[in-house]
């Protein structure tokens, strides 16, 4: 078991040192989306406290940590998704110099400029290809044929999608294979041209070759989307987050917190906190 | 899933006017919030008048029998047997242990057999199943009159009025109720529950036992009280069964009692006593049905969150 533990930590340590050194001014850049001493209940359960990091702009945030320890919670914290789920959300979480869950905040328009991609590919099944990527468009007014099409060819070029599926993009969406499904899925979310996309271990469900079109795509989009990815895979943290922000359980409480934020690089091969440390190279079960 | 075309990736053929197409969405989705908001509005008011459409009867009658009922109400209305036409005083306590004893006979008679034949529904597929499904959605759709003059013609007429023909009666009308409730019920266990039980090695009766009852058991309830609620009420199927006696019986084997009769009989008597009876049982029912149900959706909202 230790050899084993040891051994997937030195192939991270070597992919990060592979990597070459990270830009030390990473944590400069300007926010995207802040959150200051995030906390989600639900009830009387604490599900996560004491969340603050920012996601930087136009740069790929993962979110790693264990099962059940807050990185799922925190991302649909960010948009607004526990509306519906009945938990409560105390802090401040800002997209830009607006307070995400401020009294005058439009939690739909809020929603266009923060996009999702959940963990299972959830295309709608009474839709075509083509509706199912135009669909947020026209949720939010657009009626424009000519920019629909357009916006649709473009995020599923996005998404490695548009040669696949350009000779038939009136079929039914459920027709794809699920690697198909989920990239479908992002280029639905891109189409909206959010400024946050939000991913929800995207790839969970998918094959090798899929997961690495996906992250492909996650990287290439970072330069005009800022990214928040949640992952159970440290080597697709390294591969594709430059920044990261490690999620623990409490050993007394067992409520989630963040217990460290930063460039990815330095997370994995130089942690400052000594969880972290063990998280990363599995001592921790 | 591993047989998938991966595009070569696209670098940069993404249009660099993206920041243009953002602004205008944007733009767009601010502005028609407004008109989007309103819609919702719009809709959520037409949803609260047919709330309010569904409600007015529903509140009228309940407040009605409450008010004529609760009056009729005493310890001798549950307590004694009714008195003759005209002379106060009485109760119905023979209707009331009738209706006990005749609905209690009826679900025991109902929930084995209808919980069998929902598994067999569940657990084999081909012409069989199809005819019990389509004969027990027919049966539920059924006039009560219909299976009041089967039994009839079946029991009373080789023996005689008694609690247990009533009892019979109501058990046929239940059942298809109770079939298909218990059918869904166990339908919503995923299939990937059963491949699981399956997949160890189990036998299909076995993970039927394990896994699919022990899974669905809230449905199974809410499905039963379902058709349990349906049959304390039925009238028709009490006329040709048994008969409106004044007299206490424990016994099924005699003719019995039961509340549908004291309301269907004295409610439409000439004596203000009686009428006010008629109130009073129509009350008891209506609450002994509500208590059913809430019973039934705690004990089943609790077994929920257990096995959660």
């Amino acid at each position: 078991m230790s050899d084993t533990t040891s051994a997937v930590a030195a192939r991270i340590q070597q992919e990060v040192l592979a990597q070459g050194a990270g830009a030390p001014d990473l944590l400069d850049n300007p926010a995207a989306v802040t959150l200051t001493d995030v906390a989600v209940d639900f009830g009387a359960v604490h599900a996560v406290r004491r969340v603050t990091f920012p996601l930087a702009a136009n740069h790929v945030t993962a979110l790693v940590g264990p099962s059940g320890c807050g990185k799922t919670t925190v991302l649909r914290a960010i948009n607004r998704m526990h509306d519906r789920s009945g938990g409560k959300v105390t802090g401040s979480i800002r997209l830009g110099d607006q307070e995400i869950y401020g009294r005058d905040a439009q939690p739909e328009v809020l929603r266009s400029r923060i996009g999702m991609v959940f963990q299972r590919p959830n295309p709608f099944p009474t839709m075509s290809i083509l509706d199912n990527v135009t669909s947020g468009l026209r949720f939010n007014g657009i009626r424009n044929k000519t920019v629909l099409k357009e916006a649709a060819e473009s995020a599923l070029q996005s998404a490695a999608l548009w040669d696949t599926v350009k000779d038939r993009l009136d079929q039914p969406a459920v027709r794809l294979s699920g690697g198909q499904q989920q990239r479908l899925c992002i280029a639905r979310a891109l189409a909206v041209e959010p400024e946050v996309l939000l991913m929800d271990e995207p790839c969970s469900a998918l094959d090798p070759i899929s997961t690495s079109a996906i992250e492909e795509t996650i990287v290439e989009l970072a330069s005009e989307v800022t990214i928040a990815l949640v992952t159970h895979n440290m080597f697709q943290a390294t591969r594709c987050a430059d920044l990261t922000a490690v999620f623990l359980l409490d050993n007394d409480d067992h409520i989630g917190e963040l217990v460290e934020y930063g460039a990815t690089q330095q997370i994995f091969s130089a942690p400052s906190d000594p969880r972290t440390e063990q998280y990363v190279t599995g001592q921790v079960s | 899933m591993s047989t998938d075309v991966i595009d070569a990736p696209a670098p940069s053929s993404r249009d660099a006017d993206y920041l243009a197409r953002r602004e205008l969405i944007q733009a767009s989705a601010r502005n028609t919030v407004k008109r989007r908001r309103i819609s919702a509005l719009v809709i959520r008011i037409l949803f609260g008048i047919c709330v309010v459409l569904v409600l007015i009867p529903l509140v009228a009658l309940v407040y009605y029998v409450c008010k004529r009922g609760i009056d009729a109400l005493s310890v001798a209305f549950f307590t004694q047997t009714p008195t003759p036409p005209g002379i106060p005083g009485g109760g119905i306590s023979n209707s009331i242990v009738g209706t006990l004893i005749i609905c209690g006979l009826a679900v025991l008679i109902a929930i084995p057999v209808g919980l069998l034949v929902a598994l067999l529904l569940i657990e084999r597929t081909g012409p069989i199943p199809t005819a019990i499904r389509f004969g027990a959605d027919v049966l539920s759709g059924l006039p009560s009159i219909l299976i009041g003059l089967f039994a009839y013609s079946v029991i009373v007429v080789h023996t005689h009025y008694s609690g247990w023909a009533a009892s019979i009666a109501l058990a046929v009308l239940m059942l298809p109720i109770m079939i298909r409730g218990d059918e869904e019920a166990m339908r919503t266990v995923p299939g990937d529950l059963w491949e699981a039980g399956l997949a160890l090695g189990a036998r299909q009766s076995r993970v039927v036992r394990s896994v699919v009852v022990r899974g669905s058991i809230p449905g199974l309830i809410t499905a039963n009280l379902l058709g349990l609620a349906r049959a304390v009420g039925e009238t028709a199927p009490l006329l040709f069964t048994t008969i409106f006696t004044t007299t206490f019986t424990l016994d099924p084997k005699q003719p019995m009692s039961a509340i549908p009769f004291v309301i269907f009989y004295d409610g439409t008597s000439a004596y203000k006593n009686l009428q006010e009876d008629a109130w009073g049982a129509a009350f008891v029912l209506m609450v002994g049905v509500l208590i059913l149900s809430i019973i039934g959706r705690t004990v089943a909202a609790r077994l929920t969150r257990k096995s959660r």
